[in-house]
């Protein structure tokens, strides 16, 4: 499995990201500078990475969506290929277009950082194919527009097609407006598009994804997608 | 040329306007005369506190890099070091609280990279007026946001800090923030401008008239008075700045790079000369080749302003275009503007033509010192109280719910949860406990880090004061099983021109000089940062320590929340009667007055080792300092950190009430399970600490504890954690935001 972690103008975590899929999962990853491109065949999961690239101006994500790079990350998405968006990557992904929706600026009108509970909805996706449906992890939240919105027909298709993948809750699993801390419609942590293979969520999966951090529960979804590429008994294979 | 007059309206004193005569033989011209205002205005030149500077430990065997140049560095073994400094920005906040202290950060974070090593956390020491002022909740508010933004984006976790509310800070609050960086021993850069013939670049962001004549601000007292040209405000960028972190770290891999310097205040001038002293060298430059961004800048707008998000690079002559080709790559300019000469000049041209000439060491270390007069203030011997005539109240649960609503002592999460915690996947500890814990990536290693400062000490009582502030950062690490190696200061007074301020600040220095010697953590870098007063108030004389310890296994860290139900509480250390400058009498009794708590620093080192030891051995479960509330709040602590209760039974002749919230210096609290209290015992009795045990953590979440005098109850606490929790969660909250 080849692993493509992307770096954006002012990107953050590309370095978070390279750390797990190097020295966690022991796989071949390498780093694409955003002034660059790269063919769909080269690599079989893409990260988006978390951390304000081009400082959050305009809009977070809006500059970054407009690089040479994200051409390829298209492409690569269209062939299949899979690509997983986090924190500032989500929101790279909503501002191209291939996943649906927008973020706005959190309820509370300020960066939120800490941990936060979310119930996986779907564990049918090469991303989740480890957890159980319903199952609630603790994952790391650090955002200022975290509060993603989509229109009613979007949220409507969504739904219908078991699209979102991680919603906000309490620790029992209730999914509440006041576990919620960025206001998101529907308390939506994550999304996956129709083919489902590209994958977008808000909390960290690679800031909780070792023992020593004290919280391994971002570790599966990362596994899933190991999983997923090098066979095995996934039942999130499509 | 310029003359007197014009030197005066510069802020020179006729003194130093003679040595500037005497420096050059002649009379400046404005431009040089510029040059020296800024330069050895107090910000930039130290004039007011460098004699008193000297005496601080700056050494010790683990020392690489003391104070002197952008950041301090110390060694934590298998080749591996780090770099950290504390920086002021209180002027520029008390003004625009947002941006000053947003460029607070992006300047200490400059500090770090510039010797090439890569920051790996931030941290905060905040100062407001009390949060029932419209002002205080704006600065707060504002400070903390500025802080945040600039930080998260820059994608370095802010992983620790501390914040205090008090009317002393309510014309001139305090923002001061911390760096750490990483970095390897071969990788280490300088900030010297080395070897005749080489290039002297300007990269990063360009010059514009923004933050003119900010050292001069930072070196006055606040007022109304607008200065006639550009602001002495900066904006940060902190896109660019992350940029420009990136390019540097990038270039500084380079084995042709000679030299790179922070242009903080005073910008080019101070970067320049600074970096020429060094290394005995001079600089040729023209102010012309620097990137501007307004039109028509004149040479000494260049020279002194203080655009953000620039950098001074000195490389080998002929790398000039390498040097170009990586900060392409980050969209980021450079330019060569000047070339390193073997005649210890600043030599400034304007399009090929002479416009000033000085020597650099003159500018960067001519200052003449000031020898202050000092004067103990006559009010500290009237801030004494008669504690016995004090009654003790008879609802203690009261006392200690009033302690967790003031700001002081209450969760401070509503500011740190406005900051990155975990970016860069190395925190192992977050903010909220006594000291951040960070692994080493690469290495079984990982170090803990602190910031802590109690103005209000010192103001009851400079000098144990000062001591207590070291302690306290010291305990702090301790307490998660981290050896204490260094320290940096940042060090916040009033008027020095005041001979009772000066008193203060010189009193501090030696608190702090003592306790530093005593524990062995030296002081590797630091700030001083004076003239914190407004019309009414000059703030309590606030140092702020900054301090790194080492853990040789960082999975072997320990935390302050009670692990299980059955283990036993103990204290290492002594209580005593002290009640003197705690918050209970300041925040419950509204009664403000000393002595504040005294400290042996023998008996501290001793608490500590012993702390240190039994965490080492595995003896104990969890650890904590005891410190402001006193006892009872820090046992609260224990409890709500690790959701469980404690039930105990504190047999004292201490009265209850300052056995309960007395905040007597040296104490730790310590759980762990009841087999291995001998051996706890045995530890403590070769170190010559004195153990006891306090009461037993229970499933049931209450703090239940009654202190008996001669077998007879004489007070009681029994409260609910959930309810302690609450109230200390919405503390702040409730006082800042609008419902």
């Amino acid at each position: 499995m080849r692993c493509a972690v992307i770096q954006f103008a002012g990107s953050s975590g590309d370095g978070d990201c390279f750390h797990v899929c190097k020295n966690i999962l022991n796989k071949a990853v390498e780093f694409v500078f955003y002034k660059e491109s790269f063919a769909p065949e080269d690599f079989d999961l893409i990260i988006l990475p978390g951390g304000a690239s081009h400082g959050d101006y305009l809009r977070p994500g809006a500059l970054a969506a407009r690089s040479k790079v994200m051409k390829s990350v298209i492409e690569a998405a269209k062939a299949k290929k899979l690509v997983l968006g986090i924190g500032n990557g989500f929101q790279i992904l909503l501002e191209v277009g291939l996943l649906p929706g927008a973020v706005l600026m959190n309820k509370g009108l300020k960066f939120f950082c800490d941990d936060v509970f979310v119930r996986v909805e779907n564990p049918d996706t090469p991303f989740t194919a480890l957890y159980k449906k319903g199952e609630i992890i603790r994952m790391p939240l650090a955002c200022k527009y975290g509060n993603y919105y989509a229109d009613g027909e979007t949220i409507k298709g969504l739904k219908a097609d078991n699209k979102i993948v991680f919603s906000y809750c309490d620790e029992k699993g209730n999914s509440t407006f006041e576990s919620n801390p960025t206001g998101s419609i529907e308390n939506i942590a994550g999304i996956v598009n129709s083919e489902g293979n590209v994958l977008g969520l808000m909390p960290h999966p690679e800031r909780c994804a070792e023992e020593l951090l004290g919280n391994t529960d971002g570790l599966r979804i990362f596994e899933s997608v190991v999983r997923y590429i090098e066979g095995g008994k996934a039942n999130g294979r499509s | 040329m310029a003359g007197r007059d014009e030197a005066k309206k510069l802020g020179l004193t006729d003194l130093e306007y003679d040595e500037i005569l005497n420096i050059l033989g002649r009379e400046p011209n404005f431009l040089e005369l510029t040059l020296y205002s800024v330069m050895w205005s107090e910000h930039c030149s130290y004039k007011n506190s460098k004699r008193v500077l000297k005496t601080l430990p700056t050494e010790g065997p683990q020392v690489l890099q003391g104070p002197g140049e952008n950041a301090g560095i110390v060694d934590i073994g298998d080749n591996l070091a780090i770099v950290m400094k504390v920086e002021s920005h209180n002027h520029p906040s008390a003004v625009e609280p947002y941006q000053g202290a947003a460029t607070g950060a992006g300047g200490v974070i400059r500090d770090i990279f510039a010797m090439g090593a890569r920051p790996i956390a931030l941290l905060n020491s905040l100062r407001f007026g009390n949060l029932d002022g419209e002002r205080a909740k704006y600065l707060f508010k504002g400070a903390v946001a500025g802080i945040g933004d600039y930080g998260n984006a820059m994608g370095v976790p802010t992983i620790g800090g501390e914040v205090y509310f008090d009317d002393a800070y309510k014309e001139n609050p305090l923002v001061n923030a911390m760096c750490v960086g990483i970095i390897r021993h071969d990788k280490i850069v300088r900030g010297k401008a080395a070897g005749v013939g080489n290039s002297v670049m300007i990269v990063g962001a360009a010059t514009g008239r923004d933050g003119m004549h900010g050292a001069s601000f930072a070196s006055g007292e606040l007022s109304d008075e607008n200065p006639d040209q550009g602001s002495p405000m900066q904006v940060g960028d902190p896109f660019k700045e992350k940029q420009l972190m990136e390019a540097c770290l990038e270039l500084l891999e380079k084995e042709w790079v000679i030299g790179v310097q922070d242009m903080g205040a005073a910008g080019v001038v101070s970067s320049t000369c600074e970096t020429a002293a060094r290394a005995g060298s001079g600089i040729e430059l023209d102010v012309a080749l620097v990137h501007q961004r307004d039109e028509n800048m004149k040479p000494h707008e260049i020279m002194i302003s203080e655009s953000q998000e620039r950098m001074l690079v000195i490389v080998e002559k002929g790398h000039e275009d390498d040097v170009k080709e990586i900060f392409k790559k980050y969209d980021l300019e450079a330019s060569k503007f000047g070339t390193v000469t073997d005649d210890g000049m600043i030599r400034i041209l304007e399009n090929g033509k002479l416009v000033g000439e000085v020597p650099a060491k003159s500018l960067a270390e001519g200052v003449p010192i000031v020898k202050r007069e000092s004067r103990r203030p006559a009010f500290l011997d009237e801030l004494n109280i008669d504690i016995s005539k004090i009654p003790v109240p008879e609802d203690l649960n009261q006392v200690l719910l009033k302690l967790f609503d003031s700001p002081n002592i209450a969760n401070k999460a509503y500011a740190y949860w406005q900051f990155d915690q975990t970016a860069g996947t190395d925190t192992v500890v977050p903010p909220g406990s006594d000291a951040a814990v960070l692994r080493i990536k690469g290495s079984k290693k990982g170090i803990a880090v602190s910031i802590d400062g109690n103005g209000y000490y010192c103001y009851l009582d400079p000098f144990e004061g000062g001591k207590q502030v070291v302690a306290e950062a010291a305990r702090n690490l301790v307490v998660t099983g981290a050896k204490p190696l260094a320290l940096t200061d940042g060090l916040n007074f009033g008027n020095p021109e005041k001979p009772e301020v000066y008193y203060q600040f010189e009193e501090c220095v030696r608190g702090i000089s003592e306790a530093s010697l005593v524990l062995g953590i030296p002081v590797i870098s630091g700030n001083v940062s004076f003239y914190n007063e407004g019309r009414e108030t000059a703030v309590y004389p606030t140092p702020i320590i900054g301090m790194v310890g080492v853990l040789d296994d960082v999975s072997k860290h320990c935390t302050m929340g009670f692990k299980k139900e059955g283990d036993l509480v103990v204290l290492l250390g002594v209580n005593t009667d002290e009640l003197g400058g705690s918050a209970y009498l300041k925040e419950v009794l509204d009664i403000e007055g000393g002595p504040a708590p005294r400290l042996n620093l023998d008996e501290e080192l001793k608490v500590q080792a012993c702390c240190l030891e039994a965490i080492k051995q595995g003896l104990v479960s969890s650890a904590h300092d005891i410190s402001d509330g006193g006892l009872a709040v820090a046992l609260a602590e224990c409890c709500i950190a690790g959701q469980l209760g404690f039930e105990g039974e504190i047999e004292s002749e201490v009265r209850p009430d300052a056995l309960l919230f007395g905040e007597a210096q040296s104490r730790i609290i310590v759980s762990l399970v009841e087999e291995k209290l001998p051996e706890l015992k045995k530890l403590a009795e070769e170190m010559n600490v004195k153990v006891s045990v306090l009461g037993t953590v229970k499933s049931d979440k209450n703090l239940n504890i009654s202190v008996k005098t001669k077998g007879q109850v004489a007070g009681i606490i029994d409260v609910s954690i959930d309810e302690i929790a609450e109230i200390s969660n919405n503390a702040i909250k409730r006082r800042v935001e609008y419902v």
